[in-house]
């Protein structure tokens, strides 16, 4: 593929779809032009670090070709801001579907949708969406200087355009603002440290001078070390912990692994637990792209097959979907090719996640006003898979493991490497809270923002052995 | 075979003219420093389950970046339109960035110095380029590898996948320096699982193949004898369904690099990146515990532990000619005789502590697209082996009571890389200095500079080998980076063994 050197900055979207759909001799062609501009600012050492604006036009191209014994796809993906190069990637595609085989995912292609602001142009953002966050959190460097903390942090804005065309008739198009921000804060000895963080839509609701101020109060908790052993504790997982063990829980829920007997959500002598109890009374894990605050694309777009996407699903409607509910597990994610294989109906991915409990109530405050001792959470860091027939997951606390007696934080602890599964969590919990919009530290910046979670009271987390780390 | 050479649709781009344009506008503007970056990288993706291809994607990465220092502030912009017009609207976006950074620049930006490089190319070293091997031949490879794992009895089904990359980058800066290289890495894997009938329980066998730095050669020479592990796996999977369950409590572990070089990785590759020894990754991959005052005096294992870092070394996956500030690369030592001697350095790095490598980067900048900001990002970074010549027989027959690990598969570590925990793909006892069946549910635990103390004795060369990942992540917003580590094989005694079955609980 060798990219035009003509100038053609004015092309739409929708054209360089309308090319694809055109330029391709394939049986069937699915064109997606994702436009995404993106503002960030960085911090470090009360200092601004690496900044950014980043503009990007992509576009996958998705053949479909009758070969011998059914239909082959070839999927290509490339920068595309000239026609030239947009006929580059049909040509690509068309070649790799008619040299491939036939394809396991095949199903009848959607056809004839259009969404009503088919014709509209992309969404962006620039830096600008900081004018009222950069001036703030100048003057918070400033004031952390002054006091002795050093603050370092990060907020993305970005807003994501995709136009999803099809031989077929579909015509879709959807936009994606997304945003977060976190701040990390230590003492100039740095022997404490503090965290807060969330996701934004807009960046209306962020206020640098608050995220400064609750690191400070959060420091100040900290001002006593209170030394603990390993051992497994009384433990308030506060909602963005809540939303890291959950986005594992999700991910790991692909049907066809489980029907294949390799996930924690495979019955064991063949076929899937959905219709198990895998949760606690009351507990319910869904999606739903209209969520309030959450909201998200509400139809596949899907650039290559795997075991939990197929290029063929394109243009699905999604809706809400529940995954959990009343603790039985009710669904799994699904292709068409899976729920084939699995005769469940057919759940896409959707990319949101809320998990509610039923008598959840009140706040985390309320949460550690009623705690006789225990630990608070800040947030979990580096978890991964140790096993996946139980979904073992480990990880580290971090920035804040705060001790709890009689109700009031009383200082805080040292860090801790934990072991313990998200499922198993969720029959354990011996109280939450209401469920509130959250923010996964570990996924929340580059992989899955959109959470609304509950934090939970564990009685006995395993937390296996102590963390110099700070 | 002669060596491969720039590819035509890459040295055909506009680079040149784009660059002196964008660099010429951010000077007109009064940029300190500016550096221009075009680049592309292809991308394909195959993978195979169960005798069927399962997924084929080609990708391609293409645009430039402007990055600027104005007023004493970085600015950064990116675009993907190659037009004259283009180039002078990113530059100048990227010193109004600048200008909205610089009231909050405390510490003005310096870059340490680096002779320049007038229009130089470089090229790794491959024999064939393995996006230009034909997408069907390598769909039916990686089927092929799923059939004959499949054709052992344990196994249930299997999986394969061949990731490749092609990383072209063209570098221009205020100073001079005019840089072209091309990259080629790749990425095979497959792995089996399978179910004991008896107890239910499910398990998986990985390949233990490194990605490497190579061309389609890496599949069809004699760099790996693909075939015998092919046929090995299916062989170790049914033996580990049926191994007794570990019992917790203190081994000496004999590592193979297969499993070694990832903790490498974690415990010593990014706690000596000086950027997070200074603070400037806390907010996200976190910091140190190897922190500047500690240089030249932190024990950070034992004496047979030597250390370095290499953006030279042929076929290493961090290997390039020049890095993303116009650094031409090096190797330098960063543990000797197990004390920390140096770190990992990008320019601006360099200039905070100037008696680092003669006040010069070590030439550890990068970023993995034209989108990204270059950040300081690790040099492949290995663990010397001894001059004893010792083989990984003589090391097990040291142990008494122990565990021999082989191949990676889970791990994690703290944001200051103390506390780290591990698991692997194949776990061995040992008993009185042999081999003595395989056991299951390990995973081992370990302080960082507690586990290197422990080191009694590393492997000759002739146990050397290098390993390695493509998905190392840093930085926000986030990029990956690929990168090798080489290790002999090592034994290490009083390691602690956690059985992930008791881990679970309940």
């Amino acid at each position: 593929m060798s990219p035009s050197l003509q100038p053609s900055a004015h092309l739409t979207a929708q054209q360089l779809v309308e090319h694809a759909l055109a330029t391709s001799s394939a049986d069937d062609c699915i064109a997606i032009v994702r436009d995404t501009t993106s503002a960030n600012l960085r911090w470090a050492n009360n200092t601004l670090t690496t900044n950014g604006v980043m503009t990007e036009v992509s576009m996958t191209v998705v053949s479909f070709a009758a070969v011998g014994g059914g239909v082959a796809t070839g999927s290509v993906s490339g920068s595309a801001s000239t026609l030239e190069q947009v006929t580059a990637l049909v040509t690509a595609a068309d070649a790799a579907a008619r040299a491939g085989s036939p394809a396991e995912d095949e199903a009848e292609l959607v056809g004839d949708v259009t969404s009503p602001d088919w014709e509209t142009g992309p969404e962006t953002t620039d830096i600008g969406v900081y004018d009222a966050f950069a001036p703030a959190l100048g003057e918070a460097f400033v004031q952390a200087t002054a006091e002795d903390r050093l603050l370092y942090g990060f907020v993305n804005h970005d807003v994501a355009t995709t136009y999803l065309g099809s031989s077929r008739g579909l015509r879709l198009r959807h936009v994606q603002p997304t945003g977060h921000y976190a701040c990390t804060g230590k003492d100039t000895s740095l022997t404490r440290s503090a965290w807060t963080g969330g996701a934004t839509r807009d960046f209306r609701d962020v206020d640098a001078a608050a995220m400064a101020a609750t690191v400070a109060q959060r420091l100040r908790w900290a001002e006593r070390r209170i030394d603990l052993p390993a051992g497994r504790y009384d433990t308030i997982l506060p909602p963005s912990s809540v939303a890291d063990l959950m986005i594992d829980a999700y991910w790991g829920a692909g049907a066809r692994v489980a029907h294949e007997g390799e996930s924690v959500y495979s019955r064991r002598g063949g076929g899937t637990r959905i219709g198990d109890k895998v949760a606690a009374p009351g507990v319910s894990l869904f999606s739903d792209p209209a969520h309030p605050g959450l909201e998200c694309a509400p139809f596949v777009i899907a650039g290559a097959s795997d075991n939990t996407d197929s290029v063929f699903d394109n243009g699905l409607p999604l809706g809400r979907t529940d995954w959990i509910r009343d603790g039985l597990l009710t669904g799994l994610l699904q292709t068409r090719h899976s729920a084939g294989m699995t005769g469940q109906p057919v759940t896409p991915m959707v990319d949101n996640l809320v998990l509610e409990v039923g008598d959840g109530a009140g706040t985390i405050g309320d949460m550690v006003a009623g705690t006789q001792r225990g630990l608070l959470l800040t947030c979990l860091w580096y978890i991964r898979e140790v096993d996946p027939q139980t979904m073992l997951l480990t990880g580290l606390t971090r920035d804040g493991v705060y001790v709890v007696e009689d109700g009031e934080i009383v200082g805080a602890a040292n860090n801790f490497r934990w072991n313990e599964s998200p499922i198993d969590l969720l029959n354990r919990f011996s109280a939450a809270t209401e469920s509130v919009p959250s923010f996964s530290r570990e996924w929340g910046d580059d992989y899955f923002s959109r959470t609304a979670t509950p934090a939970l009271r564990i009685p006995d987390f395993n937390m296996s052995s102590v963390s110099q780390g700070v | 075979m002669s060596a491969p050479g720039l590819d035509p649709t890459f040295s055909d781009l506009p680079h040149r003219r784009l660059g002196d344009v964008a660099l010429a506008r951010a000077q007109e503007l009064g940029a300190s420093h500016a550096d221009f970056r075009l680049e592309r990288n292809r991308y394909q993706y195959l993978g195979a389950r169960d005798g069927v291809l399962q997924t084929a994607s080609d990708a391609e990465d293409l645009g430039f970046a402007v990055r600027v220092v104005h007023d004493g502030a970085w600015g950064f912009a990116s675009g993907v339109v190659l037009t004259d017009d283009e180039a002078r609207r990113v530059a100048e976006t990227a010193v109004a960035v600048a200008k909205v950074a610089a009231a909050m620049t405390t510490t003005p930006v310096e870059l340490a110095p680096e002779p320049v490089h007038d229009d130089v190319t470089w090229i790794s070293a491959y024999e064939t380029n393995p996006l230009d091997v034909p997408t069907s031949e390598k769909a039916a490879l990686l089927v092929d590898w799923t059939q004959r794992l499949r054709s052992g009895a344990a196994v249930a089904h299997a999986t394969a996948f061949l990731q490749q990359v092609q990383e072209n980058k063209y570098y221009a800066d205020l100073s001079g320096t005019r840089t072209t290289q091309q990259r080629v890495r790749l990425q095979p894997g497959f792995e089996a699982t399978g179910e004991d009938a008896e107890s239910g329980i499910f398990d998986s066998m990985a390949s233990i193949a490194p990605p490497v730095g190579r061309g389609w050669e890496y599949l069809t020479g004699g760099h790996w004898d693909w075939d015998a592990e092919l046929a090995e796996v299916p062989e170790l999977l049914a033996e580990k369904l049926k191994a007794p369950s570990v019992e917790a409590g203190t081994y000496d572990l004999v590592v193979h690099p297969s499993n070694l070089w990832l903790t490498i990785h974690e415990s010593i590759g990014h706690a000596t990146e000086l950027d997070r020894a200074l603070g400037y990754e806390a907010n996200y991959a976190g910091t140190s515990f190897a922190t500047y005052d500690k240089l030249g005096t932190l024990q950070y294992g034992s004496p047979v532990m030597n250390v370095q870092g290499d953006r030279t070394q042929e076929h290493g996956l961090a290997t390039v000619g020049y890095d993303d500030e116009g650094v031409q690369t090096q190797s330098w030592d960063i543990v000797r005789d197990g004390v920390l001697v140096g770190y990992q350095l990008d320019r601006s790095m360099g200039h905070l502590k100037p008696e680092l490598n003669d006040g010069r980067s070590n030439g550890c900048a990068y970023a993995d697209s034209p989108g990204h900001i270059p950040i300081q990002r690790m040099a492949n970074v290995s663990l010397v082996a001894g001059a004893d010549d010792l083989t990984t027989d003589d090391l097990i027959g040291r142990v008494e009571r122990g565990i021999y690990v082989v191949g990676d598969k889970s791990w994690s570590i703290d944001m200051q890389r103390f506390n780290f925990q591990f698991t692997g793909q194949r776990f061995y006892r040992i008993t009185d200095g042999r081999l003595d069946g395989m056991l299951r549910d390990v995973a081992y635990q370990a302080t960082t500079t507690d586990f290197w103390g422990s080191m009694e004795a590393v492997g000759g060369p002739d146990t050397w080998e290098l390993h390695g990942a493509f998905n190392c992540g840093k930085a926000q917003p986030g990029q990956v980076a690929a990168v090798s580590h080489g290790a002999p094989t090592a034994l290490f005694r009083g390691v602690n063994i956690l059985n992930t079955i008791d881990e679970a609980g309940h």
